[in-house]
């Protein structure tokens, strides 16, 4: 694959895109999963899978390049806005939002498909990714959304763990929590919508959930996991898009099946170390 | 300036029909060591979080540092340790020392990063605790006891003049609880730093409060704790609504 990455522009491109993704997704998962709020990222995607079809059937109709990957992050973006706002009126119930936006983006996503004329091989690949899916135009998009990200959680880092560790505490010594957690939801749903081209809709919550929760198994600190859960994420993406490319599989597929089997491999190796410590005391 | 570090005027707060507070008047001095007792549904809670601006009450005014809490900005001089801090998520992976830094970030600032005399600082505090050797494990492997430590370590990093600590002791076995209060004494005497426990434990409150006042819905007491301990059952099982057996632990 490797004289292939230097041969093909497009693969070139998907290559670089998962390294970038494979970074965001775990950095940002890790705050998610504390937070538990695994599942947000699911009713994202959806949601994003609703702009995604969206764009392709103003594309198709309007023959208007909007762009999908635009329409993506609109909708997730929007979705994500929502959730807060359900949150904040269903006060009690504060995970019914994930259900509602998730349904909402599946219900859309049937309407915009069918009204484009039904599943092409395009949509095939937002679903489960692609290998040869990223242009170069979506490789620099997808950059720029990668610095965007990087540049906001290192700056708000220390506010972000704050939120993340207890709510409470944070807003009693000050801290705007309502507008860090905004912030926050707004970048999951940016890291999303970039996700999307390489492991698709249904699988993009996987990748930034999985490895965080292999790191989970052995991280002492919040810095030793978000690192562990990079460490896992690159590896799943590299090993998956090798393999998904020569067997010819969508990568989102193989990507995820990588994360799993290293998932697998903690669970033992705690099981294993966890035995030992008991010998040795 | 005087030198009141909370006070409260006419304060009054209900949820929907059901008043919580009535009339509660308090001013806290520097200094002090005042203790908050009262039965479940008092308003303990419901008053300590309208003094961390939690909470807005229907009518009165709060004074915080000499100012009204409306303008009051200098909130990393009050120190928090909840209740929660005994269900906080045990599963999460941070260090002893990732959590008392939390208490450190709206000190620093947005748009600023940890320095070294911020660190020298969060390990200042978690000695002060005597955490010192627990600074790099994590915090879900600790005993009740040693997180509730932490949690004090993380109000303290930010130095403040207020401790605010709400049933505090609760899930922590009794042998480590006498240290906590010992360490909480500590921090009143040496440190001046003004306390306000609420706790179910009214003998150690005896011990080592300087002030305690007892509330259901409106405060019923208010005074030295001597007094306190001279007060009859009869009379606290008044306020309580139930009888109360008093324990009184002597001062040292």
């Amino acid at each position: 694959m490797l004289s292939d990455i230097i041969q093909f522009d497009f693969l070139r491109h998907t290559f670089l895109t998962g390294l970038l993704i494979g970074i965001i997704a775990p950095l940002l998962g890790s705050f998610l999963v504390v937070r538990r709020l695994s599942l947000l990222a699911d009713a994202l995607s959806h949601v994003t899978l609703a702009g995604i079809a969206f764009g392709l059937f103003i594309e198709k109709q309007l023959t208007l390049p909007l762009g999908p990957l635009y329409s993506g992050m609109g909708f997730s973006v929007i979705g994500a806005i929502l959730i807060e706002k359900l949150r904040s009126v269903y006060k009690a119930y504060q995970e019914i939002g994930i259900p509602i936006i998730l349904s909402g983006g599946v219900g859309l996503s049937v309407i915009f498909i069918s009204l484009a004329n039904g599943f092409n091989t395009d949509l095939f690949n937002y679903l489960f990714g692609s290998v040869s899916a990223v242009s170069r135009n979506d490789f620099f998009t997808i950059l720029g959304i990668f610095i965007f990200i990087i540049l906001m959680i290192v700056i708000f880092y220390k506010e972000l763990l704050t939120l993340s560790f207890d709510e409470e505490h944070a807003t009693v010594s000050g801290i705007h929590s309502k507008r860090i957690h905004f912030l926050f939801i707004v970048l999951t749903a940016l890291v999303i919508a970039a996700s999307i081209r390489i492991v698709g809709v249904l699988l993009v919550s996987a990748l930034m959930t999985l490895p965080v929760a292999s790191a989970m198994r052995i991280a002492v600190s919040f810095k030793q996991l978000i690192l562990f859960a990079i460490i896992f994420a690159e590896t799943a993406v590299i090993i998956g898009l090798i393999t998904g490319y020569y067997l010819s599989i969508p990568p989102g597929g193989t990507i995820v099946m990588v994360a799993i089997i290293i998932l697998l491999i903690t669970l033992v190796f705690k099981r294993l170390s966890f035995h030992k410590g008991v010998v040795e005391k | 300036m005087s030198d009141s570090v909370i006070k409260l005027e006419n304060i009054y707060y209900s949820y929907g029909e059901k008043t919580v507070l009535r009339n509660v008047n308090l001013d806290i001095k520097r200094g002090m060591f005042m203790g908050m007792v009262g039965p479940n549904g008092g308003g303990k809670t419901t008053l300590i979080k309208i003094i961390l601006g939690l909470l807005r009450p229907d009518h009165g005014s709060i004074y915080l540092l000499d100012e009204p809490i409306e303008a009051f900005k200098d909130w990393n001089r009050i120190g928090f340790v909840s209740q929660k801090a005994n269900t906080f998520n045990k599963g999460f992976p941070a260090t002893v020392f990732e959590v008392v830094a939390m208490g450190l970030t709206a000190k620093v600032g947005y748009f600023k990063f940890m320095r070294k005399n911020h660190k020298e600082k969060v390990l200042q505090a978690i000695d002060q605790v005597g955490m010192g050797e627990y600074a790099y494990q994590n915090i879900g492997n600790l005993s009740g006891g040693q997180q509730q430590r932490v949690f004090i370590a993380r109000a303290l990093v930010s130095e403040p003049k207020l401790l605010i600590l709400d049933e505090p002791t609760v899930g922590i076995d009794y042998r480590n609880v006498e240290r906590f209060y010992e360490l909480l004494h500590e921090l009143n005497v040496k440190q001046n730093i003004t306390m306000l426990l609420v706790t179910h434990d009214t003998g150690a409150m005896t011990k080592y409060a300087t002030n305690i006042v007892c509330l259901n819905q409106t405060l019923h007491f208010h005074g030295k704790s001597e007094e306190y301990s001279a007060l009859s059952a009869e009379y606290l099982s008044e306020i309580y609504g139930h009888p109360v057996q008093v324990i009184v632990h002597d001062h040292d």
